[in-house]
């Protein structure tokens, strides 16, 4: 489970996130929706303890960032937006490498790459240098590499950027099945279509603040609206920027 | 534990798969060095043979006037060009450059010499010219013996010891000893060892900064449950591994190449055998951690790959800094300088080089004062990675 509560980022006098609470329970998937500069991945980055919140704090697992930033990164799997590989490293070296920082032991962490190669369908890839692969291919190993531990908390920041239909198939699939096996899932989008078709709750962001949350039925009831992209730019609409 | 194990392996690999860090790293930095100074030292060497092995150019006006003089310059290797030049003549060619030197023997020479009055012969030369000062000393000096052993013959004739006429001799003693002459030839060669050491860890040291930050990587490599500091330490400790390897390579390939240099025409002693070779090792390997730790926290603060490049360069230098002021002051190793970094493995190194014993309080104070520094640095790096502004 990831609990936001009242997190606060100001960036100089630019004010980032401006007290943003929400819950992300487990087996359930959750959308971060906002446009562009909404505050969703600095949300993410406070919510995976890369930043530090200036108010608020987060918990994952009950663990709070904060104070126990390692603790609560154990129980993470994260995708950043800049989801950079090492060139010089193969597709299974990549995902590897974070097993091991995770602690896995090397047996099972064999199993556990060859697995994700298997349900990512990287066969391709694996065993090639990351330096020529594609946007899909190098997002795709990412996001086994984000898994390769078995998280029970999974953030991803815009999973689907550079995916082809295919993959973006293969990637609901995949978190469909991580949500059944309990997996707590949060992901950030700005593309509506993707949050209708995959997420249980959303939660709309705008100027840094949380403008709806709740069923994807209680966000369009609460705006008023037919569909979720209508819900979204109504509540946009509405929002006051912040001074 | 694990984490830094993971990341030092993983910095390894990866860095022996990077053409560029390997070429720079295990090629390029060690090679460079002593084969640039074997080159260096085979041109001086070269030089100076070449020099004074050069027979002198004298063109001689009335050579028939005193055939005993011209076999004497002959047989003191001195080519002699017999030409037709008059007083006026010879000044226009000396200043019109055709003529370096010009040698007219008068014709009432061998008359002047034969009833013992004593008998000029002209040389002509430009005194401005330093370049030609030097052949017209040469020629000087060989006129003067000729003129010697007729005065010490005139001498011997008439029954007079001609030690009579010497009542002084100078007699130049030349002090500076073999090894004292290298000294600058040796700060050189240390300068070499260092910067190969330091070009080890560089591009790994960018890589996994400024690089790191540029690719993307860096960001989810700080999901992970592995302290940054632990992070960071183990970087450095990839730099460190490259650098010791680089370290090594260069110091085996200068024993090696040193061998075909002819150092002893220099007046140098060729101290630098295996043993020797593993001892500048032990005394220079401190730094290590020292350069590895400063080039991260100097790459820290880059915000692209080209930047830390252009930045480290810079760092590159420090291993020149104690050369320049050993050359400029004649610094002598004491213990007070032991406790400065670089400078200290530098005295060291050329301690070892010159063959003279080295205090154990001097290389425990070098060994200490640089590893404290080492970790000093080491520590900053990994500070500089918990800041929020290390994601760019």
């Amino acid at each position: 489970m990831i609990e936001a509560l009242a997190l606060n980022k100001r960036f100089g006098a630019v004010t980032a996130v401006n007290d943003v609470s929400f819950v992300a329970r487990d087996g359930a998937i959750t959308g971060l929706v906002g446009p562009n500069g909404a505050g969703k991945s600095t949300t993410l980055r406070m919510l995976y303890t890369v930043l530090r919140p200036d108010a608020g704090s987060a918990r994952i697992d009950g663990i709070d960032v904060t104070e126990d930033a390692i603790g609560a990164r154990g129980r993470l799997g994260v995708l950043p937006h800049a989801a950079g590989l090492y060139p010089n490293l193969t597709g299974r070296e990549n995902i590897r490498y974070f097993g091991a920082l995770h602690g896995l032991d090397p047996a099972a962490l064999e199993a556990r790459v060859d697995e994700l190669v298997r349900l990512l369908d990287l066969a391709t890839v694996a065993d090639r240098r990351a330096k020529g692969f594609s946007q899909g291919e190098r997002v795709k190993v990412a996001i086994a590499r984000a898994l390769v531990h078995a998280p029970r908390n999974l953030i991803l920041d815009e999973p689907t950027n550079g995916l082809d239909v295919m993959s973006i198939r293969t990637l609901r699939e995949l978190l469909r099945q991580l949500r059944e096996a309990g997996t707590c899932i949060l992901f950030s989008s700005h593309v509506m279509q993707e949050v209708s078709a995959l997420c249980d709750t959303a939660i709309i962001i705008g100027h840094g603040r949380v403008l709806a949350q709740g069923t994807l039925d209680v966000v369009r009831s609460q705006a008023g609206a037919e569909n979720l992209e209508d819900a979204f730019v109504a509540l946009l609409a509405r929002a006051p920027e912040i001074p | 534990m694990r984490g830094l194990r993971v990341v030092f392996l993983k910095e390894i690999l990866e860095n022996i798969r990077d053409r560029r860090t390997l070429w720079s790293a295990l090629l390029f930095a060690p090679l460079f060095g002593p084969l640039m100074f074997a080159g260096m030292i085979s041109l001086i060497l070269n030089k100076s043979v070449k020099e004074s092995d050069e027979a002198l150019m004298l063109p001689v006006a009335g050579a028939s006037n005193a055939p005993h003089l011209v076999g004497f310059l002959e047989s003191m290797h001195v080519t002699v060009q017999r030409v037709d030049y008059d007083d006026q003549s010879a000044r226009r060619a000396i200043r019109d450059g055709k003529e370096r030197l010009i040698l007219i023997i008068p014709a009432n020479y061998g008359e002047r010499l034969t009833s013992a009055v004593p008998a000029p012969v002209y040389l002509y030369a430009d005194g401005s010219n330093s370049n030609n000062s030097k052949y017209a000393n040469q020629a000087r000096q060989t006129l003067g013996a000729y003129g010697r052993i007729i005065a010490v013959t005139r001498l011997q004739i008439r029954g007079i010891n001609p030690a009579l006429v010497s009542p002084i001799v100078v007699q130049d003693i030349d002090v500076s000893t073999p090894a004292g002459r290298a000294l600058l030839v040796l700060g050189m060669m240390t300068y070499f060892v260092m910067f190969a050491m330091l070009m080890g860890g560089l591009y790994l040291t960018i890589d996994a900064t400024a690089g790191e930050r540029e690719r993307g990587s860096l960001e989810a490599l700080l999901t992970t449950p592995i302290g940054r500091d632990v992070l960071i330490y183990g970087k450095i400790l990839a730099a460190c591994f490259y650098m010791l390897v680089s370290l090594a390579i260069s110091l085996a390939a200068f024993s090696i190449c040193l061998r075909f240099v002819p150092l002893e025409q220099l007046g140098m002693t060729t101290n630098f055998g295996p043993l020797v070779a593993f001892k500048m090792l032990l005394v220079a390997a401190p730094f290590v951690l020292l350069g590895a730790s400063l080039m991260t926290v100097v790459a820290s603060f880059t915000r692209s790959y080209r930047e830390a490049q252009s930045w480290l360069t810079f760092v590159l230098l420090v291993p020149t800094m104690p050369v320049v002021f050993a050359g400029l002051l004649s610094v002598r190793p004491s213990l007070k300088l032991m406790a400065l970094p670089s400078m200290s493995q530098h005295l060291l190194m050329t301690s070892l080089l010159r063959d003279e014993s080295l205090p154990l309080d001097y290389l425990l104070v070098s060994v200490v004062s640089t590893l404290f520094f080492g970790v000093i640095l080491a520590w900053i790096a990994g500070r500089l990675y918990r800041r929020e502004a290390i994601l760019g």
